[in-house]
């Protein structure tokens, strides 16, 4: 049993099945509704048998094709790529649920729903073939196919709003992806190599680099939407569908994120980069305050959940300032806690929304006054998963940001502590905000009877968010797993 | 060595030139333009890279990347055209300037 674990490739068969299901579902739309949902439940099985056979026998490679790194492609499934193929196998099995609700079999919009599996297929098959790439080409190629899926997915709606914000972003995107393969190429020029591992050792300190590391990190920037660089994210992720919408929030900002991670810890140490670190960190931080701004003064519920996304991003980017020699493993954890922590959340709140948008007849938040009662379950749902948004114990958002403080005041960068309590304050006030018009005391009327796949996938999600915390020891030990950074963990406060 | 600075150098000004064309330009398809433009500058700029090493010898590897990102490219002008043709056939208009506060129902 434990030899046929660990034999079999499984991260590898993560990115065939959905890229070979993502055919079958376009090739027979009226059978893609059970395709998609088993596809979903086969990845979430092979996600968990991909942990095991990485905690029996560390980090898996795979040379593509039997030819050796400097001419060949290799796979790799370390830490960081195991966690997140795990927690997208788990946001994308709960948004395949509630999306089977949500794009019904019959019904006037019955093309949305043969479009919408197998694009949402080939994102997840893009998410997946990028989590475990190991060299700079394919991660170009893989967050191409990632962006292409997500475009057409926002277009899916087909109002001229919503293909507006998706040409926009179809714009942002290639801009994002050329500027950071201009940078690839330059690497290339010198080191006549894209493998990470290989760009790692040979990397020093010279002009040329220091220009191919700064547009690739900020093609990396544009694509994951840091403050001022976010401004097409709220449109984008708002006019989408709810199961889009989740989708792009949790995870499709993360591929972008995920590359610029393993760039700063595996390619660029070699650098001088404080300094870009420290511009990285100041966008951050900006972003917390102006993003938590922005959701306190939306009337949309989408709209706020999207701008809450722009203010999580900013906690993501205080890793690069935070890294230092005896905080690098505090900050890294932080930073992969935070993203998986901000997946399960994020998903949940954008279900509950685009539900309260199916049964309230519009998103808008003073809709909501009196909601409580009748659809109090939606409620509970978006408050538990907004725990971890807002970063009350035992969330794993919680932990990710008493790590990022701790590793504040043991390098005595004190000025990230009042950013990261302030963006919770604000992060409270947006949420208290939605819950004062929730329970306001009037009386509505009627609200129409909600399918329980669209009421309880999300809950899932929210509980998963909300005591993340408690079993965050886990997924960090499997994150650490072959991770650029020493295994010690500073939990203590040490001023 | 050179020649390949100055295809990389026009590489280079044709990514900058096409970078300027897409943020100033607000016609959907000089966008379009703009963006293949920027993409074959930073083609450029790889093959330039194959020609350095062994004189006569040109290095593989790059033309393969170029081959998949032109592959890419024309994926990502096929849909971008789509998008804007079907923009036109919905608004009349040939540009993003959508008013936000109306387009939000």
């Amino acid at each position: 049993m434990t030899e046929l674990i660990v034999h079999q490739h499984w991260f590898l068969w993560m990115t065939l099945l959905p890229l070979g299901a993502a055919v079958a579902t376009f090739l027979a739309p009226r059978q893609a509704r059970w395709i998609g949902f088993t596809t979903a439940l086969l990845l979430l099985l092979c996600a968990l048998l991909a942990i095991a056979a990485a905690i029996i026998s560390k980090a898996q490679t795979i040379t593509a094709g039997n030819w050796s790194t400097p001419l060949g492609i290799e796979l790799r499934a370390d830490g960081l790529a195991l966690v997140m193929l795990a927690i997208t196998a788990l946001v994308g099995f709960i948004v395949s649920c509630y999306a089977l609700s949500y794009f019904p079999a019959r019904g006037h919009h019955q093309s949305r729903t043969h479009y919408f599996w197998p694009l949402w297929l080939f994102l997840w098959g893009g998410c997946n073939a990028l989590f475990i790439s190991a060299d700079l080409f394919n991660l170009y190629v893989t967050l191409e196919l990632v962006t292409l899926a997500s475009v057409a997915l926002i277009a899916l709606e087909g109002g001229k709003a919503a293909l507006a914000a998706a040409l926009r972003y179809l714009f942002i995107g290639l801009l994002g992806s050329l500027a950071y393969l201009l940078g690839v190429g330059i690497l290339y020029a010198t080191y006549a190599t894209v493998d990470i591992a290989l760009l790692g050792d040979m990397l020093s300190a010279t002009r040329l680099n220091h220009a191919a590391m700064s547009l690739m990190v900020a093609g990396l920037v544009l694509k994951s939407a840091l403050f001022p660089l976010h401004f097409w994210l709220p449109q984008a992720h708002a006019k989408a569908p709810a199961p889009v919408s989740a989708v792009l929030s949790a995870l499709v900002i993360k591929c972008a994120y995920v590359i610029l991670l393993r760039l700063w810890f595996e390619v660029f140490p070699a650098l001088e980069t404080i300094a870009v670190g420290h511009l990285l960190g100041l966008l951050g931080s900006l972003a917390i305050i102006w993003g938590s701004l922005m959701a306190l003064r939306q009337e949309r519920l989408k709209l706020l959940i999207a701008y809450s996304t722009v203010a999580q991003i900013g906690y993501l980017f205080l890793v690069f300032p935070l890294a230092r020699s005896q905080t690098m493993a505090a900050a890294w954890v932080a930073g992969v806690l935070m993203m998986m922590a901000h997946a399960c959340g994020k998903a949940a709140m954008f279900m509950v929304a685009g539900t309260i948008h199916h049964t309230a007849g519009s998103d808008r938040i003073s809709r909501l006054a009196g909601a409580g009662g009748p659809i109090g379950v939606l409620v509970v749902v978006f408050t538990l998963a907004a725990t971890t948004i807002i970063g009350l114990p035992p969330s794993g958002g919680f932990f990710a940001k008493w790590l990022f403080i701790n590793a504040a005041l043991v390098t005595g960068q004190w000025w990230y502590l009042p950013i990261i309590l302030s963006g919770t304050l604000l992060a409270g006030a947006y949420i208290a905000r939605v819950l004062g018009w929730a329970f306001l005391d009037v009386k509505r009327s009627s609200y129409p009877v909600i399918p329980w796949v669209m009421k309880w996938p999300p809950l899932v999600l929210s509980v998963i968010a909300l005591l993340f915390g408690l079993i965050a020891f886990e997924p960090v030990q499997i994150a650490l797993i072959g991770a650029p950074v020493s295994t010690g963990v500073l939990v203590e406060l040490r001023p | 060595m050179s020649m390949a600075l100055l295809y990389a150098g026009s590489g280079i000004i044709l990514f900058s030139i096409g970078l300027h064309a897409l943020l100033v330009r607000r016609h959907l398809l000089r966008k379009i333009l703009a963006a293949n433009i920027m993409g074959s500058g930073v083609f450029m700029v790889f093959i330039a890279m194959g020609a350095r090493g062994d004189a006569g010898v040109a290095d593989p590897v790059p033309q393969a990347m170029v081959l998949t990102g032109i592959v890419v490219s024309l994926c990502f002008t096929a849909v971008a055209i789509v998008l804007a043709v079907r923009i036109n056939h919905l608004t009349g208009c040939t540009t993003l300037a959508i008013d936000e506060e109306s387009a939000i129902d």
